[in-house]
């Protein structure tokens, strides 16, 4: 699904990123850890276009989006949430997640001026997906609030929602479980599970051990920019690279 | 299950509520020559619509798209002064001169928003100032052309076949027809994906772009509409009032403008048409406001700002729907 081959990134000269490459299998989740500072929201970034990384290749199912601006990286189908939420604090729950449809709603404003039938009829079908979105993520309680008032766990389903929304073919998910409580987090994990079951592919970005060793098909551990391991959970838990960077503490599994 | 007619009634009210509205609206406009034919109210009336299609088009830029222009009123003198132009010097049929020039003043908005939208805060709004000062200047000293000073006389009314559009009450069937037409046409924009686009666009660009708007794009053909918008309604002051001058058209114009989005309510349609009409009408019913219009107009900008910052319309709607949205959260939760 996305490769990333030899991916490097510097700001005023100092490597945020040194010659990435790994691979995100198609309908897996794949998890990217590494202590703060180690490059992993510079990565993401750089996969969405908000930086342009500096030297090697960025391929979406063979098409290069290295060079490519955020919105035409967004309309090739990938989705993301961000590390600090950025809804749309004015706007309803509803209409942040319809806004996630934004690829499917049509850009000419003459169009939108004018609002003919076959808008209208579009709009309807955009309102009842983004509804049956939060009847998934259980916000429809919610539907009307402007999402500003939310509690920062409700905040955090609804960014997932929106970005899951319009079915990209690749989900980057930044520290979704970040600030989550236990129960809030086991409610994000659950909505995880069931991407999964649908087949999204998803690059999990995350700090949460237990979350990211139960979930992920593969775990790209960074440190200091670089990949210093890739593997399943089981392989990167035994890896002494990893448990001397990262896992000191945690002890390998049998 | 069957829908009992109340329900069908209310379902139906929900619905079309935002066609109901302007529908309303338009049948108090209609009706409003009837109960009010002095030609002075209807004039300032007329002004009334006349500067909110301008505040429409610029509520968009301001409020939806979240940047900043302090040049509007560039765009309003150029449609004046265009149509004036044309249709005296070079002899063309008004409504002609009406298209004509809009389409020109749409070109001019692209080849200035091309560079200029490039900049952000301060910069953008330092950009549009310095486009207005240019604008006013050229009004001013182009004497042969403009008039200069003294302004642009003889400008002749509009027609629709032979039926002169030539008193109060016929300007006031004109320019309320053309505000509704462009309230519609705003309404429908602000609803659509392109509406939502605008809105992501001043919540956060970088959330926006990852969701798919071209927010470059984007803030450019929002600023041109604004600028046809503005340049329509100077086409129709000049053709109303038959006299401009370039005092109609310079940067303390720009920042009423901007005071009229700001009260009115930033990213509300029809707070645009509230703000218009509050500081169309204020110094008509207050004497004094007129001697210390400028302190005034600052005086309401600062007390929305500091108490509702969203603008009258759109900050009363705002703590509406978040009181209605946390007893419903209450009622549920009991």
């Amino acid at each position: 699904m996305l490769h990333l081959d030899n991916v490097s990134k510097y700001f005023g000269g100092l490597p945020a990123l040194h010659e990435v490459s790994f691979h995100v299998p198609r309908g897996g989740i794949t998890a990217l850890i590494g202590p703060n500072g180690a490059g992993k929201s510079t990565l993401i970034n750089c996969i969405t276009g908000v930086h342009r990384a500096d030297s090697g290749k960025i391929q979406l199912e063979q098409v290069s989006i290295r060079s490519a601006p955020t919105h035409v990286i967004a309309r090739h189908g990938v989705g993301r949430t961000f590390q600090n939420l950025k809804l749309f604090g004015r706007l309803s729950v509803l209409d942040n997640v319809l806004s996630g449809l934004n690829n499917e709603a049509g850009s000419s404003m003459c169009m939108a001026l004018l609002r003919l039938p076959y808008l209208r009829h579009r709009e309807r079908h955009l309102k009842l997906r983004a509804l049956e979105a939060l009847d998934n993520f259980d916000l429809t309680h919610l539907a009307s609030h402007p999402a500003q008032i939310l509690a920062y766990g409700d905040k955090k389903r609804v960014e997932l929602a929106r970005a899951s929304v319009g079915n990209p073919r690749l989900l980057l998910l930044d520290e979704p479980v970040a600030g989550l409580n236990a129960t809030e987090t086991a409610a994000v994990a659950a909505q995880l599970r069931r991407l999964h079951r649908l087949g999204q592919t998803m690059l999990l970005v995350e700090h949460d051990m237990e979350l990211v060793m139960e979930l992920a098909d593969q775990v790209v551990v960074l440190d200091s920019g670089e990949v210093i391991a890739c593997g399943t959970p089981a392989e990167v838990q035994r890896n002494p690279r990893v448990l001397n960077a990262y896992l000191g503490s945690m002890e390998p599994t049998a | 299950m069957h829908m009992r007619t109340s329900d069908k009634i209310a379902y139906f009210i929900r619905l079309h509520r935002t066609g109901l509205w302007v529908t309303v609206l338009g049948l108090g406009l209609l009706l409003y020559p009837l109960v009010q034919d002095n030609p002075y109210t209807l004039g300032v009336s007329n002004l009334v619509a006349i500067y909110g299609i301008v505040v429409l088009g610029l509520n968009l830029f301001i409020g939806y798209a979240g940047q900043i222009s302090l040049g509007h009123a560039a765009f309003f003198g150029l449609g004046a002064y265009g149509s004036a132009i044309s249709t005296v010097t070079f002899e063309i049929p008004p409504w002609s001169a009406m298209l004509i020039v809009a389409l020109l003043v749409a070109f001019l908005a692209l080849g200035l928003a091309i560079p200029t939208l490039r900049l952000s805060g301060h910069y953008l709004a330092m950009a549009t100032l310095g486009f207005n000062i240019v604008i006013h200047r050229i009004l001013l000293q182009w004497d042969e052309v403009t008039g200069g000073v003294s302004g642009f006389y003889g400008i002749p009314t509009l027609q629709i076949g032979t039926f002169a559009l030539d008193n109060e009450i016929r300007f006031h069937y004109l320019v309320w027809s053309v505000a509704l037409v462009a309230l519609l046409l705003c309404l429908n924009l602000v609803r659509s994906g392109v509406g939502r686009g605008l809105a992501a666009l001043s919540g956060d660009e970088t959330a926006a772009a990852a969701l798919g708007v071209d927010t470059r794009t984007s803030k450019i053909k929002v600023f041109v509409l604004s600028a046809v918008l503005a340049s329509v309604a100077g086409s129709l002051y000049a053709h109303c009032y038959g006299y401009i001058s370039p005092g109609s058209f310079d940067i303390f114009v720009s920042t009423d403008l901007v005071i009229m989005v700001v009260i009115g309510g930033m990213g509300s349609i029809w707070g645009s048409l509230f703000g218009a009409a509050l500081i169309t009408l204020l110094p008509e019913w207050i004497e004094i406001f007129e001697t210390y219009k400028d302190f005034i107009h600052g005086g309401i900008l600062v007390l929305v700002l500091m108490f509702l910052p969203q603008g009258f319309v759109s900050g009363i709607v705002d703590l509406l729907k978040t009181r209605t949205a946390l007893r419903r959260s209450r009622h549920a939760s009991s």
